[in-house]
């Protein structure tokens, strides 16, 4: 369980948290998303304490994370920054940091065959793949066995196998009951993912949510209809706040109307329906809605009257 | 967090687990003994310094027959010996400075301010364990120049012994003030973080202050430079020169320098975001 009260980072007269304040619960996956820069990072770095928070505060089960007498039996974290000193080796990497917090030697050997490092275990970490390193960053973080576990980026740099293997294990750490709050730029990653989204830009909460209510909130309320009489229909139903969109002579996309109010129409009138499909959004879609005003990095507009005719 | 998991399927291998001072320690003596650049360093301190000391050693006996009386007068067999530390001092000054540093400039202090998150127990924890492992390399070192000077030198009977005062004072204290240097690169590495800038700032402490101070009237020179880190630190095991502070005074006043330099750097790990 993670708590965080009106969470504020300033760096200067920059901004990077502002007033955040959200619950992690346990036992089920978390995703934190947010644009570049929105604050994701700062704000797990002041989860563990790494940076001091301006205003507010962060607890992990209720108390300060310094607070904790085996830090590492409580929260296992995953920073985005490399955290490994690259002249040493994988096993001393993680033998030193078991330990600090009394975790036996066992435990590392458990930990390297766990993430599949057992080959290059005694190799300098200096010369890993992105992809390895990502996992004895994992390897880290799960020393000590934690309740809590913290993952900033995680299926940055893996191959396809390395993402469904952090996949499957964020969801088994979840159905055992422990904490899992994981940052992701990859929509489609928290898509299938995490069960509950907290969703920052530029440092403010701008949802705090279960992802399928995520979803339908931002969704535009589009109902695909596919039926022999779409000209009849489309006459039937366009009005001023309905608008239609066709892209083939049987297909109708409409915006303004539930399906089950298109559905009436149809029935009334006899008109024939092959689909009547409301379009969810896709998260993606749904969390370019949401944080469209709060992208800290926007990529130049083009400018006014500067059409693609005129572009040479 | 429940019982059962699949993750770990030794659930019994983490209860217990807690931050202890020891378990600091022996992480960071596992850390120290880890790195290639320990070794590095460790190495030219001793090669360096047992190297020139014992160059000047033979230089000084072979020329001895044909040396000035001023010469003959001035010369000093001890630090003909221990000269060499001038230079070696520089691989265990790094050292500090990278044991520190290093973590900075790779992110590992991360994952160790993680692991200890009140932070304190780890700058103790490196500050006792470089310690012990530069004070076995600093007495190493120094009593080896010293034997391997005095043997060349005892060919023309200009050597001297560990019975004559002040040579084991000079040994001893050689070696005192290698750790010291050392603990200050340290805390140099500490307060910034930087392993160019910590080298930088002891090489400018250690070489470059003194020079500077030289090129001030000599009525300044003479109260400032004893007072410098490296200079009074000196006067325990090159005695001698009258602008040298008295042996422990100048040893003591290197040490608090080196104390200043720690507490400054405690300060900063406390305070600042890592």
């Amino acid at each position: 369980m993670i708590e965080a009260h009106a969470l504020t980072k300033r760096y200067g007269d920059k901004t990077a948290v502002s007033d955040l304040s959200f619950t992690i619960a346990p036992g089920i996956v978390t995703g934190f998303l947010g644009p570049n820069g929105a604050g994701k990072s700062t704000t797990m770095r002041m989860v563990v304490g790494l940076d001091r928070p301006t205003e507010g505060s962060v607890t992990v089960n209720g108390r300060p994370y310094r607070d904790h007498v085996a830090p590492l039996h409580e929260v296992g974290i995953l920073l985005e920054a490399k955290s490994v000193h690259t002249g040493r080796s994988a096993y001393n990497h993680l033998l030193a940091l078991a330990q600090t917090n009394n975790i036996p030697r066992s435990r590392v050997d458990e930990m390297v065959d766990l993430v599949g490092l057992h080959e290059v275990a005694r190799k300098r970490a200096g010369g890993f793949s992105l992809g390895m390193g990502q996992r004895l960053g994992i390897a880290a973080a799960l020393l000590g066995d934690p309740g809590t576990v913290v993952l900033d980026e995680p299926v940055n740099g893996l191959d396809p196998e390395g993402v469904l293997w952090i996949r499957n294990l964020l969801k088994g750490l979840a159905a055992e009951g422990r904490t899992v709050f994981v940052s992701s730029h990859l929509m489609s990653e928290m898509a299938v993912t995490a069960e509950h989204l907290i969703v920052i830009g530029r440092g403010r909460l701008i949802a705090d949510t279960s992802v399928a209510e995520f979803v339908g909130r931002a969704s535009h309320k589009v109902v695909r209809v596919v039926s022999p009489h779409a000209a009849k229909l489309r006459e039937l139903i366009v009005g001023p706040d309905v608008t239609v969109t066709s892209g083939e002579p049987s297909v109708l996309e409409i915006h303004g109307l539930s399906n089950q109010d298109i559905g009436n129409v149809a029935a009334e009138h006899g008109i024939v329906l092959y689909e009547l499909t409301p379009q969810l959004a896709s998260l993606e879609d749904a969390f370019m809605e949401l944080t469209r005003d709060d992208v800290e990095f926007k990529a130049g507009q083009p400018l006014a009257g500067a059409t693609a005719g005129e572009v040479r | 967090m429940t019982a059962a998991t699949t993750l770990d399927p030794h659930p019994v291998a983490v209860i217990g687990a807690r931050v202890t001072t020891a378990g600091v320690l022996r992480s960071e003596w596992t850390k120290i003994r880890s790195l290639r650049s320990t070794y590095w360093t460790i190495i030219v301190t001793v090669v360096v310094s047992i190297g020139f000391g014992a160059i000047v050693s033979a230089v000084q006996a072979a020329n001895w027959p044909h040396a000035s009386p001023g010469d003959k007068a001035s010369f000093h067999p001890v630090m003909a010996s221990l000269g060499g530390i001038y230079f070696g001092q520089l691989g265990i000054g790094v050292l500090g400075v990278l044991l520190v540093s290093g973590e900075y400039s790779t992110g590992m202090i991360r994952a160790t301010l993680t692991a200890v998150p009140k932070r304190l127990p780890v700058l103790w924890a490196k500050l006792a364990v470089f310690s012990a492992v530069t004070a076995v390399a600093a007495f190493l070192t120094s009593f080896i120049a010293f034997f391997v000077g005095q043997a060349l030198l005892s060919r023309q009977h200009i050597g001297t012994s560990l019975g004559q005062s002040p040579a084991l004072r000079d040994v001893v204290g050689a070696a005192l003030y290698i750790i010291v240097i050392g603990i200050l690169g340290m805390a140099l590495g500490a307060l910034l973080r930087n392993t160019a800038a910590g080298i930088s700032t002891l090489v400018g402490l250690v070489f470059l202050l003194p020079i500077l101070a030289e090129a001030l009237p000599s009525s300044w020179t003479r109260h400032i430079l004893p007072y410098m880190p490296a200079n009074a630190g000196q006067a325990l095991w090159t005695d001698g020169d009258v602008a040298h502070l008295a042996p422990w005074t100048g040893f003591g006043v290197l040490c608090a320098y080196a104390a200043a330099a720690i507490a400054l750097a405690a300060y900063g790990l406390m305070r600042r975001d890592a």
